[in-house]
């Protein structure tokens, strides 16, 4: 059906300001199980939604919807209360490391870190903090994570997905929705969708999300978007040739990005020679992973990759 | 954030990490005047003229004005000449290198003024390492790269020789630990009072990384002086942006006269913007998004002018800021906006669109492809505009459609 999040994933809010409220609105709206918050000087209060059902979502809802969600001064106190596996943070830059840490601490499945400009050296200490817990974290820096039709956390659009047959995962936002509306367009769908982040020092990687992938009977591919910087896409690759069981499409973001200069994303830079498009698309097709050669083509290389694409 | 070497010297200086005494001059009277106290108090005859600019290569850069002269000159007249043959020379040389043009590998052929010099002390160099404190993504912690083999780059060292890249993780919690310093020291091939020395300078070098939130510190070279000291002859510091609100006093060494004019603007208005050399002005809504377009660009047959990520909520103020700053490149023939609403709905930056079309005119093709929130009444505020906009269905038919408008 989907990995990570499903109709029964009961999710809490770390930072119930004005983008948490816009977006959590959105999330209940799309069907998204949202049971509580944590904003420590907003506690004990109720943050309530009323509004129309986005039918995007999940099937089989009243038009419209009304939800209380309780404020909580700590994570602790917001799972013991709600029951919650899965946060999604919203927290400002300077203090969402910490948010990641504490959601980690009280012992959540999984934390959906959103919050874009995240010093380096906090999240150098928050993964490090995270190898002694069992969390697993998503982002920071993403537009979430999706399983259309069951659960949308994060701040993609809902309604461009839709339940289908394809793993998909990227370290970009905009990039993942176009990916995301040409799987629709071409009636592939989605199992789940995954953010990973634009940033150097992230949770999930393309490796992580490749094995859920391979591991879900409901996903019959996958596609990866990633970007220049790093070397993340080369070791998928090294994974896909050694472990991966399932068709892989693919496009690499960042062809013409000159070295050294950084492409907007923290961890999208060419630098000591490394993290170079070609680099990444020589690894990627080595691999077997049919590449988009523009990102028109996504849609189409997936349907390649699956040995579905029609002679035009 | 990039900062000239003077001022990463000094931010090592007062970190208890060993640098050669030096001025920072912007005149050729102060270039003459900062000889003598340097050579009275190192007693080393030699000094060093160095060219201050946010870009490698200096030594072998040369200027378009005096192609004889290098970015980093060093000046061994006092040694016969004693200190006035010395003034003498680092005056002809600061006269002719302030204000004139530098090109090294890393400027481009276009060069940088150079306006700031650092005359600096001679040191008795023995040997000559490399050392730099960066990021590994892959284990996702800073680590301490050193080598043998100071003054060359260390990309082809990594690359031809990587058993002589020494390397260490520095734990977040901890710091560098004394005994992978000492690691270092010894496979550095330091000796007698030299280890101490190195393991002191290596241990707050990383330390003082964590504390600043560099992006990247290289020491290239590290040197080791004929009397056993350690210390940097040259330092190139950068910084995380991200971090940049912790430390005011590192923001308070930006020097915008090397930064570009325009991308400085665009990020006052909270655009992320890089100038390049085509003739396709871009207008995106997301940085990978915004790289891809300027692929497809490419891919068609164009060149992108630029890079320009409006992010993800963007306002009118914004998207006319943009067209602002894109249409001023007179190299820019046309221009290609390329929105995938998510948060940002399509009508929002369509109206955002014709208002600053409307305000700052129009003199050059414009394509526009929208998809997503919104799109259809996005795509009916561009029809019923009445401006000479082109749409098209999807982002390989905008780049088409834009090379096709510029050229025609």
């Amino acid at each position: 059906m989907s990995v990570l999040v499903d109709t029964d994933t009961r999710v809490i809010v770390q930072g119930m300001g004005k983008t948490g409220r816009f977006h959590t609105d959105k999330a209940i709206a799309y069907g998204t199980r949202m049971v509580g918050a944590v904003h420590p000087s907003r506690a004990g209060q109720t943050e309530v939604f009323d509004g129309e059902t986005d039918h995007s979502g999940v099937p089989g809802r009243p038009d419209a919807y009304h939800a209380e969600l309780p404020i909580f001064r700590t994570v602790s106190e917001a799972v013991a209360a709600t029951g919650a596996t899965v946060s999604v943070v919203y927290v400002p830059p300077p203090f969402a490391a910490d948010a990641i840490m504490e959601a980690a601490s009280a012992g959540l499945e999984l934390v959906v870190c959103i919050t874009e400009g995240i010093p380096v050296t906090d999240m150098v200490e928050a993964k490090s903090y995270l190898r002694t817990r069992s969390s697993r974290l998503v982002g920071p820096n993403c537009p979430g994570v999706i399983s259309p039709r069951q659960c949308k956390i994060g701040i993609m659009p809902g309604y461009i997905h839709e339940a289908g047959r394809i793993g998909v995962i990227s370290r970009s936002g905009t990039l993942t929705y176009e990916a995301v509306h040409q799987l629709t367009q071409v009636g592939l769908g989605q199992t789940t969708a995954i953010g990973i982040g634009g940033d150097p020092v992230n949770g999930t990687d393309f490796i992580d999300c490749l094995q859920m992938f391979n591991d879900d009977p409901a996903t019959e591919g996958v596609i990866m978007i990633g970007e220049i910087g790093g070397t993340a896409e080369e070791d998928a690759a090294a994974w896909i040739t050694a472990n991966m069981t399932k068709p892989v499409a693919g496009f690499i973001a960042g062809t013409t990005a000159p070295r050294g200069k950084r492409m907007g994303h923290a961890g999208a830079i060419i630098a000591g020679g490394k993290g170079t498009a070609a680099d990444k698309i020589d690894a990627l097709e080595a691999a077997g992973v049919v590449v988009a050669p523009t990102p028109t083509d996504m849609g189409a290389a997936m349907l390649e990759a699956l040995g579905e694409a029609t002679e035009d | 954030m990039k900062i000239h070497e003077f001022q990463a010297k000094e931010l090592m200086k007062v970190r208890g990490i060993p640098v050669p005494q030096g001025h920072e001059v912007t005149s050729v009277a102060d270039a003459i005047s900062a000889v003598a106290p340097l050579i009275e108090s190192t007693g080393n005859p030699v000094v060093v003229v160095k060219s201050q600019i946010h870009a490698g290569g200096r030594g072998k850069g040369r200027f378009k004005e005096y192609p004889d002269i290098a970015g980093v000159n060093v000046v061994t007249a006092g040694i016969s000449g004693g200190v006035e043959a010395a003034r003498t020379r680092v005056g002809e040389l600061a006269g002719k290198m302030l204000g004139s043009t530098l090109v090294t590998v890393q400027t481009g052929p276009v060069g940088k003024q150079v306006r700031r010099l650092y005359i600096e002390q001679g040191v008795d160099i023995d040997r000559e390492l490399y050392v730099s404190v960066l990021l590994d993504r892959a284990v996702s912690r800073n680590v301490v790269m050193a080598s043998t083999e100071g003054g060359t780059e260390i990309e082809q060292v990594a690359a031809e020789t990587p058993e002589k890249i020494l390397r260490a993780e520095i734990d977040p919690g901890l710091g560098l630990l004394d005994f992978q310093a000492r690691e270092i020291a010894y496979g550095l091939g330091l000796e007698g009072s030299a280890i101490k020395n190195g393991v002191r300078f290596i241990e707050a070098l990383a330390a003082a990384a964590v504390e600043l939130d560099t992006d990247l510190v290289e020491i290239n070279p590290l040197v080791v002086t004929k009397q056993g000291q350690v210390m940097a002859l040259d330092a190139k510091m950068s910084f995380e942006g991200n971090a940049l609100y912790r430390h005011p006093e590192v923001q308070d060494l930006r020097d915008l006269s090397e930064e570009d004019a325009a991308e400085i603007e665009a990020s006052g208005y909270g655009l992320s913007f890089i100038k390049l050399d085509g003739t396709i002005g871009c207008m995106v809504n997301g940085a990978g998004l915004a790289m891809a377009t300027m692929d497809i660009i490419k891919y068609v047959g164009g060149e992108p002018a630029n890079f320009l990520d409006v992010g993800g909520g963007a306002d009118k103020e914004q998207v006319a800021a943009a067209f602002k700053i894109i249409t001023r490149d007179p190299r820019v023939k046309g221009i290609f906006v390329n929105i995938f609403g998510g948060i940002m709905r399509c009508d929002t930056i369509a109206q955002g669109v014709v208002d600053a079309v409307s305000e700052v005119g129009l003199s050059m093709p414009l394509v526009v492809r929208l998809e997503g929130t919104n799109v259809d009444l996005g795509k009916r505020i561009l029809d019923e505009s009445g401006l000479n906009i082109l749409s098209a269905v999807d982002m390989k038919d905008g780049a088409q459609k834009i090379l096709e408008a510029t050229r025609s």
